[in-house]
């Protein structure tokens, strides 16, 4: 994690060494590929899945517990990956939880990137009491655990959504209780590596140049410092989709009725010992297939932008 | 160094305040301890008495000063789950958190140093290759569900090792330990391992990085080109060198393993403090919710303070940039 | 199984399996006891523990019958209506030797009363409580009270001397925050005595030779060892494992996994709970739903539509496995005043439902939240999300909120909700109960658990006239009136008597308490 401070840009490293490795690299092709069908099955979700979970009208409960490719005993329904407790099929419900658990990924990546970034490049170019001010919030930050964050955002925001909006509220929550535990990571990184930048000679002659800070630090240090921002995201992304699925299992996460793949989980793990190991499996390992996708991603990427570690 | 040290001390006192109001905020949201603390057969005016006698009639800040008032003097009130000082109900569970830190952090370290360093030794070895990709198995998948495969595995199926709790315990007067009897040892393995899991990846990797760093530098081809031999050179030179970032992240580490310890002790019924803590919140016990937050965060902020004045010491040059390069 | 049976061996021949003596029996369940003061809490773990320890006048068996326990006789006085007289077992110690007598019924009758204790409400008609005799006891009421001997079946007796010399007088301020010498320390007359405990960890009991009833009883288990364990996959795989030998809680999805294993069993029986839906009928206008300036719910109409839409086997054979009893009324059938016709299982007709629905200008649906417990009854959550696939079929859309029972039943005691689910015990087993929390308009004194609004002051008068009604024939009569109304009204929407299951080993033998309380005194172990 040390050696984030270097220098070369993204646009450098893609014109030449990106691609190139990318393309000598199995794992990570393997991996890209991986993550793009599951992200792509998750956006078209409606065009793949054959039921649409979300919609409780077309649900049968009598559907529920079937096994996978075994018609029904009531309904004579079939399912490809078989039905969960309520009669739900899990592939289709695998793909639209998929789709829940990826943006709350993203948006919560999105949101600790813009937050820890900001912050990160004012604590150090600015420096001073602004600096120690925002650094020690981030030790505050740090203090709390991710799980406890979310509960604290969780209760505070049911206090202010009106009631109807309750169901969109979880997700936004997840988000921002996700995003606030990660966006530490973004902001030492970026103050670290700003600090760095700040002293070299063609920011110093930019500043004499009569270039406002702002401008500065958005055209000169910004493109230096996005390379380990982007293996930061990459390992955040995957960090999330797991802290939603721990959220899930203390209760602090998606509706019942419209499941994540974390809230798949926790559902299915009360069926580990009746034998309907469908319900578990099929969620579980899908999970894992897109976490260990999206780590190998950011290991890669983390070699390949690292010059000192190729 | 004296400045230095109070400014930050301060500072951390500022944090803590901070915490602690931020953790008695949250009490207002978590539920109403009224309701659960009464039985079926309540009144309205039962309500009303409790409130007034549990103080939650009082606006919000007259709360938080009293809350701090007795936090200063060690007094967290009373749990209203168990009706005991919140300061021995947590002394009693914080041995059994402790001692399950402390063994997933030895658990840690020690496979995650020796992965670390075989991993960066044969950094393309096809061993190498599978620890490094089966470590991020163990971090892709949510810490409950290995808890539960685990205890699926070893406990249901093959019937070696218990399933819950820290089987028999001995008092030794101020510190109950399970580790003096062969079912509290065998109690505390699977807990240990799905506790450790994420750190011991988290240092195999840094190990490996950092080593494979140090392999880089000048003084490790010099000592190459003078014939040392290859284990001098990886275990004398490079891995000493790698040791000061593990034992930084390793003590950072420590504080984030006693606060995850609440799913792996919820999984695996084991009676500590994270435990205590998902009960507390199950019956909105405020007290015992605010003493858990002010726990962890002291254990945070002085773990904090301790490696800010030791690298302060080390280094004085990295004073006021360690956030930056430390990780 | 096989395989079961042979790893069974192996740990048993190498010696490191847990399996205590066979007369121990360890015991798990979810939650554990909140205290062990008798008086200080009226709650269902809280009293199953302390009811190995303690004896009230009267038990219930395991059958739910009423039972002489610490009293041998009793009756209404013939000279006097408003008394209740008790005749005493004579020759009972206590743990600590001490004899049991007249002075320690009174004493632990006056310390009920106190403000402090959990129990002043079922002993609030009682003016006075008087020895007669050493064995003799006599309670006084301020009118005939018909049902008294159902009031004290969990009515523990202390020993007055034992509380006196240990601070204990006082009943325990848990709501205060107490920590008193009672409440982690006992002295009963029961069938077992304390050993050690440590609160949500373990607590050892073992049998108490000079127990009274030693030969009227199996009193086979000797030791117990009682741990609380939450997780419920956890609890199932100690029960699998063989690390405990009796759990309360079986979760419905696991039944048949324990009943396939080797040397376990499960027994079911049906429990003295019912599941429900509760709605407000009584509001012009609701929160919660998107009707502008009406209440759906208000409308009857609406209301037995939602009670067609419920399709109950469907819940009953797929949620909870065939584990729960399909209802149409919302009573236990253990309590007075229940009949097979109340209890009809209303019809599922979805056309029927969607025709009401038009009828009352709702053709096109509206939408509203349920609230709903996700840790308070058997499958709670998911009994609600099938409800809302159903409701969605007559065109009702429901947002489904589930919350952790510490969040979700404040919102019933400060009318936050519109639409909520609830389960109901009645421990006194009569439906004045139920209708002094669930049909009485809600009030001080009664209708504190009513959060339908709905208000019917001529019935509120024959609710509380019930009370003082000592004509039995007459109380009943008024009882099915009631019953009547509340049917005719659809104040509630009946879901299905919860069922209880027990997961324990082959050698232990038993039969389901309908509270929820074994009493081990009862079990019969094999070996």
């Amino acid at each position: 994690m040390r050696g984030f401070s270097f220098t070369n840009t993204i646009s450098r490293a893609w014109k030449s060494d990106f691609m190139w490795s990318f393309r000598r690299t199995p794992v990570a092709i393997v991996s890209f590929f991986v993550a793009m069908i599951l992200i792509l099955g998750a956006v078209f979700a409606p065009l793949f899945a054959p039921y649409n979970p979300f919609d409780p009208a077309t649900l049968n409960l009598m559907n529920g517990f079937s096994q996978p490719m075994v018609p029904n005993q009531f309904t004579g329904d079939s399912f490809w990956l078989g039905a969960d407790d309520q009669g739900r099929d899990v592939f289709s419900t695998i793909l639209y939880g998929l789709r829940i658990s990826l943006f709350v990924g993203f948006a919560a990546v999105a949101f600790a990137m813009v937050l820890g970034v900001t912050l990160g490049l004012v604590a150090g170019y600015v420096g001073g009491w602004i600096g120690a001010l925002i650094m020690r919030i981030a030790d505050v930050q740090l203090t709390f655990p991710g799980i406890l964050v979310a509960m604290l955002v969780f209760g505070i925001a049911k206090g202010f959504t009106p009631i109807e909006q309750r169901d969109e509220m979880a997700i936004w929550v997840l988000v921002i209780a996700i995003g606030l535990s990660e966006w530490v990571q973004f902001a030492r990184v970026v103050r670290g590596a700003t600090m760095v930048e700040k002293n070299k000679e063609y920011v110093q002659a930019a500043h004499l140049n009569g270039r406002r800070p702002i401008s500065i630090m958005v055209r000169h240090i910004l493109p230096n410092v996005l390379g380990p921002v982007l293996v930061i995201a990459t390992i955040s992304l995957a960090l999330a989709i797991i802290a939603e699925a721990t959220l899930s299992f203390l209760g602090v996460g998606a509706p019942p009725t419209q499941p994540s793949l974390g809230t798949l989980i926790r559902i299915g793990q009360g069926f580990m010992f009746s034998g309907e190991w469908w319900i578990l499996l099929f969620p579980a390992v899908t999970l894992l297939t897109l976490a260990l996708s999206v780590n190998l991603l950011g290991d890669w990427l983390r070699d390949v932008l690292n010059p000192k570690l190729r | 160094m004296l400045a230095f040290t109070i400014r930050r001390a301060f500072q951390s006192l500022i944090v803590l305040l901070v915490v602690g109001l931020v953790a008695f905020s949250m009490f207002n949201f978590v539920g109403d301890p009224v309701d659960n603390m009464l039985g079926q057969e309540r009144t309205g005016a039962d309500i009303e008495r409790l409130r007034t006698q549990l103080g939650l009639d009082q606006p919000f800040p007259v709360q938080y000063y009293r809350f701090l008032e007795g936090a200063v003097q060690g007094n967290f009130g009373i749990s209203y789950r168990q009706g005991r000082p919140v300061s021995d109900v947590i002394s009693e569970r914080i041995a059994a958190t402790l001692e399950l830190a402390m063994v997933s952090a030895i658990l840690a370290i020690v496979f995650g140093v020796a992965l670390g360093v075989f991993t960066a030794i044969r950094r393309n070895g096809w061993a190498a290759n599978i620890i490094m990709s089966l470590s991020l198995i163990g971090v892709s998948l949510p810490t409950f569900l290995i808890g539960i495969l685990l205890i699926y595995l070893f406990a249901v199926e093959l019937g070696w090792l218990p399933s819950f709790g820290r089987g028999e315990t001995v008092d030794l007067g101020w510190w109950r330990t399970g580790l003096l009897t062969e079912s509290g040892r065998k109690a505390i393995i699977l807990p240990a391992i799905t506790l450790g899991l994420y750190q011991m990846t988290l240092i195999m990797r840094l190990v490996r990085s950092e080593m494979l760093e140090v392999l880089r530098q000048d003084y490790i081809r010099f000592a190459r080109a003078r014939g040392l031999k290859d284990r001098s050179v990886y275990f004398r030179h490079a891995l000493k060198n790698t040791l000061v970032p593990v034992i930084t992240v390793t003590g950072m580490q420590l504080g984030s393993i006693i606060a995850f310890a609440i799913i792996t002790e919820t999984v695996f019924q084991w009676p500590g403090v994270g435990l205590l803590f998902i009960n507390a919140i199950r019956f909105v016990d405020i007290p015992v919710m605010a003493a858990y937050l002010m726990l962890i965060s002291v254990m945070f902020v002085s773990i904090n303070l301790v490696v800010d004045l030791l690298y302060f010491a080390i280094d004085p040059r990295l004073r006021a940039d360690r956030s930056g390069s430390g990780k | 199984m096989k395989m079961k049976t042979m790893l069974l061996a192996t740990l048993i021949l190498a010696g490191m399996s847990t399996f205590a003596s066979a007369q121990t029996l360890r015991w798990a369940r979810a939650g554990d006891a909140l205290t062990l003061d008798p008086h200080a809490q009226n709650e269902g773990p809280t009293t199953a523990l302390i009811h190995q320890i303690m004896e009230p006048l009267i038990i219930r068996d395991m059958t739910g019958a009423p039972v002489p326990a610490l009293a041998t006789e009793w009756g209404p006085s013939e000279e006097d209506p408003n008394v209740w007289w008790f005749k005493l077992r004579e020759g009972v110690k206590f743990h600590d030797g001490a004899e049991f007598d007249s002075e320690d019924v009174v004493f632990s009758f006056e310390r009920a009363m106190t403000p402090d204790s959990d129990y002043k409400e079922l002993l609030s008609s009682v003016t006075e409580v008087r020895a007669n005799g050493k064995y003799g006891f006599e309670i006084v009421t301020d009118g005939p009270n018909p049902i008294m001997p159902s009031n004290l079946t969990n009515l523990f007796i202390m020993d007055k001397d034992w509380a006196e010399a240990n601070g204990a007088v006082k009943v325990q301020d848990y709501e205060g925050g107490e920590d008193t010498f009672a409440s982690r320390n006992a002295n009963g007359t029961g069938p077992y005595s304390l050993v050690s405990r440590e609160t949500d960890a373990q607590t050892v009991l073992t049998i108490n030779e000079d127990y009274w009833g030693m030969d009227e009883f199996p009193m086979q288990v000797k030791e117990i060892i009682y741990t609380p364990i939450q997780n419920q996959a956890t609890r199932v795989a100690a029960l699998l494992s063989g690390e405990v030998d009796f759990i309360q809680d079986v979760p419905v999805q696991d039944l048949a996994r324990v009943n396939d294993t080797d040397g376990l069993q499960v027994i079911t029986a049906e429990q003295n709970r019912v599941i429900f839906f509760g709605m407000n009928q009584g509001d012009a206008d609701l929160t919660t739903d998107n009707v502008e300036g009406a209440n759906p719910l208000a409308d009857l109409r609406v209301r037995q539509a939602i009670n067609m839409s419920i399709n109950r086997e469907a819940i009953q054979q797929v949620v909870m496995r065939g584990q729960s009893i399909p209802a149409g009324v919302i009573m236990p059938p253990f309590v007075n005043g229940w009949t097979a016709e109340l209890d009809a299982v209303p019809a599922n007709d979805i056309d029927a439902a969607k025709a009401l629905m038009s009828e009352a200008g709702y053709g096109d649906g509206f939408s509203i939240r349920l609230n709903c417990p996700n840790d308070r009854y058997i499958n709670d959550e998911a009994i609600c999300q099938a409800a809302v696939g159903m409701l969605a079929q007559i065109g009702i859309t429901i947002q489904l909120e589930a919350l952790p029972k510490a969040q979700h039943f404040p919102l019933l005691g400060n009318l936050e909700t519109d639409f909520y689910m609830l389960g109901w015990g009645v421990p006194t087993y009569d439906s004045e109960y139920i209708f002094n929390f669930l049909v009485h308009t809600k009030g001080e004194k009664f209708g504190s658990w009513n959060a339908t609004r709905f208000s019917d002051p001529e019935l509120d008068v024959k609710i509380q006239a019930l009370a003082s009604e000592t004509d039995l024939e007459k109380r009943n009569q008024m009882i099915a009136e009631i019953w009547a109304v509340v049917q005719a009204e659809q104040v509630y929407i009946p879901i299905h008597h919860q069922v209880l299951n027990w997961g324990m080993s082959d050698s232990v033998g038993t039969i389901v308490d309908p509270e929820d309380t074994p009493k081990f005194k009862y079990f019969e172990f094999a070996s």
